[in-house]
């Protein structure tokens, strides 16, 4: 039979460990970013154009009339280039290097920048194939970004390339 | 002392020290802390059970999968929201408990030797732990599961393990299906089960496993746990919008405390964290540890295959083979990677007993260290010895309180590796030598080093377990102390108190008839 005395030390050790897990599954709140700024995540997933070049009709000749492609492409991808400017200041400059073994897979970026929200100019340039100069995908917009909001810059070709959303 | 050898000794001083204060409201057999590892099994089949019910009432569509458990909590609070809080609130416990499990297994030196096995199955339930708590946060699909969800793909993105960045899954609301959260839900359930499985794996190789605590303390968990639950309900916070980012957040630190670790510093800190935390855990048994002792050694011509040793043995390190020089008979093998050296084997060995005759006795199991013969010689130099008006044996365990500085001109003290390998016809042997009182120093209920010493004895020395003193010896000239070895001053005075009482309770007409050995038998 327990003594009434480990019987309070018992109630108060269990409630201790009660209240102990009560309190930090809970608390203290936990605020991921201050509550006037915005997050603008940056992801691309996208395979890089290839280098092809266009077979001579002597080539195609030599070859079996099934498997005359008036294109020869290699397996590999492009490099892609990307350029992120925020405010003119550029944010981010990189260089996106193909997946797999063969280099024949998706080019992938993910980057998170924290803004303070309200008004910012974007600029963001891509070029999917290196070996041409410039930039073939170019986006740039002036963006308002309420406090907590998350923008996505992606990129979709059938959506006309880059964009904000 | 090396750096990782003193930091293991202050940390067990601080358990043993808050085990023993546990000791004084809980009692040996009820301390919380003394069974851990049973509290944490106890803790999940809370979680299984209350999560059984969870998901038979989950929609997984991804807008009902939050309204379902919102139901719960709000409409059905007093079954469904309970049961929500219980899975929640055991769940945290459950990583408390096993956290402090593997800190105190560490300071205890449990990790090397014949635990290694168990040490090194342990390691890798601890990811199965967060993987199954981390992931179920995720289905709730409110404001802190999209946190955790971000979080989690975006660390996991920092390995080369995915050819696209896993975090490209919560980028929008569109981006998610109910399908989603179908594949949770079979993880969340799968995961449990290997752990399940891995704990299977984990106390394999221990026998007499405590898979519950007892029911006074499962009683009392169940009961702080619940009434938790009724006057601090787990509630979900805002829905999961992937437009926003989440504000400030009802966070549940035992279980997501990587992410806010993550934000502060780096997902490549957090990684070389994880691993070379987990890498170490698995060095550990590489470090300089203690030298093996001696393992118990079989005698075939002394062992009657009474299987006593195989049932005691707490590592399960004996088993029974077909005896080779006696048709029919069995013979006890022990196995030398799970042998812990304690002793309790010999104790339980019928064969151990020193009334036999001859003048070296052989038993069917024993211990190199402190074979029963020296023991029992030990024991008769020892009665030998003794003068004055009431004369003690002290038998203690060498891991609990210490005996040496009681030895006296009236009191004997002999030393014994775990109080477990004492045969208690020793205590009717020492009374029929010349002693007038015998005092079993063991562990405190539930702090036997070696898990079942403190039990056994209790059990044989009260006559309920084989072998058992024999009911002509006299209780009062017998005194059992479970005592740690902060106890010494309870030694002290369980020795006191057994020489008042002999001294002034007269007892003298209960003391056995005298055994001398050497004499003839028809003497």
């Amino acid at each position: 039979m327990l003594k009434p005395a480990a019987i309070v030390g018992q109630v108060i050790l269990y409630g201790a460990f009660a209240a102990f897990i009560g309190y930090f599954a809970t608390s203290p709140k936990y605020h991921q970013i201050p509550d006037d700024v915005a997050l603008i995540k940056l992801s691309i997933s996208h395979l890089g154009d290839r280098d092809c070049r266009k077979r001579t009709p002597e080539e195609l000749a030599k070859m079996p009339p099934n498997m005359r492609a008036p294109m020869d492409c290699p397996r590999e991808r492009s490099d892609i280039k990307l350029e992120v400017d925020l405010d003119g200041k550029d944010v981010l400059r990189t260089v996106m290097h193909p997946t797999g073994l063969y280099k024949d897979g998706v080019s992938t970026v993910y980057k998170r920048f924290e803004v303070k929200a309200g008004t910012h100019q974007l600029a963001v340039r891509m070029n999917d194939k290196l070996i041409n100069p410039g930039f073939k995908f170019v986006q740039e917009e002036e963006i308002t970004l309420a406090p907590r909001q998350v923008m996505v810059i992606d990129f979709n070709p059938d959506q006309g390339g880059l964009y904000f959303k | 002392m090396s750096v990782h050898a003193a930091l293991r000794n202050g940390t067990k001083s601080v358990f043993l020290r808050v085990e023993e204060a546990f000791d004084t409201p809980f009692g040996g057999q009820d301390n919380p802390l003394r069974h851990l590892g049973a509290m944490a099994l106890y803790l999940l089949w809370i979680i299984v059970g209350s999560g059984l019910y969870l998901y038979t009432v989950l929609d997984t569509g991804i807008d009902a999968v939050y309204s379902s458990i919102g139901y719960l909590s709000n409409e059905q609070w007093y079954l469904g929201g309970v049961l929500r809080s219980l899975h929640r609130y055991a769940s945290d416990g459950f990583m408390l408990v096993m956290l402090l499990h593997l800190v105190r297994e560490w300071s205890y030196g449990r990790y090397f030797g014949f635990r290694l096995y168990s040490w090194m199955t342990g390691i890798p339930l601890i990811w199965l732990a967060y993987i199954a708590g981390i992931g179920g946060y995720w289905i709730v699909w409110d404001e802190l599961a999209q946190l955790s969800a971000t979080a989690t793909t975006e660390l996991l993105d920092w390995l080369p393990i995915f050819s696209e960045p896993s975090a490209r899954n919560f980028l929008s609301p569109s981006a998610l299906s109910d399908r989603f959260f179908t594949v949770l839900i079979f993880i969340h359930l799968g995961v449990p089960l290997l752990l399940i499985l891995g704990l299977w794996a984990h106390v394999h190789r221990v026998s007499h496993v405590d898979y519950l605590p007892t029911r006074r303390v499962m009683l009392s968990t169940a009961a702080a746990l619940t009434l938790l639950a009724l006057f601090r309900p787990a509630l979900s916070n805002p829905p999961a919008d992937l437009a926003t980012v989440p504000g400030a957040l009802a966070y549940d630190w035992f279980i997501l405390f990587i992410h806010p670790l993550t934000d502060l510093s780096s997902p490549a800190i957090v990684w070389s964290l994880l691993f070379g935390l987990t890498a170490l855990l698995f060095a550990l048994p590489l470090l300089p540890h203690a030298r093996a002792q001696p393992i118990a050694v079989v005698d075939p011509a002394n062992c009657t295959g009474c299987d006593r040793c195989h049932v005691d043995c707490p590592y399960a390190a004996i088993t029974m083979a077909p005896h080779p020089g006696r048709p029919g008979l069995k013979l006890a093998v022990v196995d030398a990677d799970l042998c812990a050296s304690c002793g309790i084997c010999a104790g339980s060995c019928p064969s151990s007993t020193p009334f036999r005759r001859r003048e070296t006795l052989v038993t069917g199991i024993d211990m190199p260290q402190l074979p029963v013969n020296a023991l029992r010689q030990q024991l008769e130099h020892a009665l030998a010895q003794l003068a004055g008006r009431t004369r003690i044996v002290v038998f203690s365990c060498a891991r609990g309180a210490e005996a040496a500085p009681l030895a006296a001109a009236d009191t004997a003290v002999i030393d014994l590796i775990c109080a477990g390998m004492l045969p208690p016809a020793f205590v009717e042997y020492a009374l029929r030598g010349g002693a007038d009182g015998v005092v079993v120093a063991a562990c405190r209920g539930g702090g036997c080093d070696f898990r079942l010493g403190e039990r056994w004895t209790s059990e044989r020395l009260r006559g309920d377990r084989e072998p058992h003193l024999r009911h002509n010896v006299p209780p009062s000239r017998l005194q059992l102390l479970l005592g740690s070895a902060h106890d010494s001053g309870a030694l002290a005075a369980a020795v006191s108190e057994l020489r008042t009482r002999i001294e002034t309770l007269e007892v003298a007409t209960d003391r056995l008839p005298p055994y001398l050995r050497s004499a003839s038998h028809h003497a």
